[in-house]
């Protein structure tokens, strides 16, 4: 019984564990994630927990992740935070915020490298924005309103749906 | 006269629209007098003697250029001597963020014992003219005749986490190049950055 009890509670802390994990990846592991043959849009945001205005930005893509579920649309969240910082700053930043979108930490200082394969306009500042389908793609260096991203998230679906 | 004027009024915002995009590599570099963290003003005509100048855009605040800061100081005191020295802008609001306000720029450049003058760009009239747009950017300046022609744009160097794992040394090749009388090659890079903090 004691045995049984404490197996369960080994279980239930191994799997809180794994669902605090955030998956750590180089430039290479996040490519394939940049681009689809698949008929969603997607949406892929670069920021960090320290970075002001990309915590500012962060509601409207969780809101985007929640009320577009259904019309296929996917949001990722790709933080830039010191690696690090994962147990430290990250995971409670994610719990605090009870954010719900996917999220990977890019562990990759050579940004030089990675920066013009995400857009060749990328001065390299953050937040940072890609939106796309499998046929279109559209880049922003820039913080976005609700409206703003609402707007661009419809235009690609209707794309989608036209072809 | 209203149509006119219409047009006039297009015509300066294209104007400032391309003032807006910056310097590109070959462009001459003007220069500027803003305060620095001792109380007195400093333009790049106060040196004479220079070959050139790192004019780096950073901040307080920015994790990214807090990580080069000691590497900038290395930056001065190596090249400085060889006629390249650092001049370090802040480019952001103080109002949008106070870690960046002149007194929190006193106090860092104490702090870490700044060998290079740390300007405030108050008013933000510099940053634009000359591109920058994030913490840490980097415009290396070469004298050439009466002219400073930008050289270099970009990175410090591959790798703002870890000093010990840089594999090149953007900058510092760059000034190399120049010293040798060489173009640098690249001239142009980019890294991750904080934006450029405004009001509006």
């Amino acid at each position: 019984m004691w045995k049984k009890g404490f197996l369960q509670s080994l279980f239930i802390l191994f799997t809180v564990f794994a669902l605090s994990q955030v998956p750590s990846v180089d430039f290479d592991g996040l490519e394939p994630r940049l681009s689809t043959g698949s008929d969603s849009v997607y949406v892929v945001n670069f920021w960090a927990t320290w970075c002001v205005p990309c915590v500012k930005e962060l509601p409207e893509f969780e809101r985007i992740n929640e009320e577009y579920a259904d019309r296929k649309v996917n949001v990722l969240l790709v933080s830039l935070d010191n690696p690090n910082h994962m147990e430290s700053r990250v995971i409670p930043f994610i719990e605090k915020h009870g954010l719900k979108s996917e999220i990977i930490l890019l562990n990759d200082p050579r940004s030089h490298h990675w920066i013009p394969r995400v857009d060749e306009s990328w001065s390299g500042a953050i937040p940072a924005t890609i939106v796309f389908t499998r046929n279109s793609r559209s880049f922003y260096e820039k913080v976005f309103t609700w409206e703003e991203l609402e707007d661009i998230v419809i235009s690609k679906l209707n794309r989608v749906s036209l072809n | 006269m209203k149509k006119l004027s219409m047009l006039f009024a297009l015509a300066l915002a294209g104007l400032l629209q391309l003032s807006a995009q910056g310097y590109q590599v070959g462009d001459k570099a003007t220069d500027f007098r803003l305060r620095n963290v001792d109380g007195n003003y400093v333009s790049l005509s106060d040196y004479s003697d220079a070959k050139g100048f790192v004019v780096v855009f950073t901040c307080n605040h920015c994790p990214y250029a807090v990580a080069y800061e000691d590497r900038l100081i290395e930056i001065d005191k190596k090249y400085r001597p060889q006629g390249f020295p650092v001049i370090a802008i802040n480019p952001n609001d103080p109002a949008a963020e106070p870690r960046d306000s002149y007194e929190r720029m006193q106090e860092r450049a104490r702090e870490k014992g700044f060998t290079f003058p740390y300007l405030l760009d108050d008013g933000q009239k510099v940053y634009p003219v000359y591109g920058a747009t994030r913490t840490p950017h980097i415009f290396l300046l070469n004298r050439e005749g009466n002219d400073l022609v930008v050289s270099y744009i970009g990175a410090i160097d591959d790798n703002y986490r870890d000093p010990s794992a840089v594999e090149e040394r953007f900058l510092a090749n760059a000034i190399n190049a120049l010293l040798e009388g060489r173009k640098p090659d690249p001239d142009f890079t980019r890294a991750i950055g904080c934006t450029i903090k405004t009001s509006d």
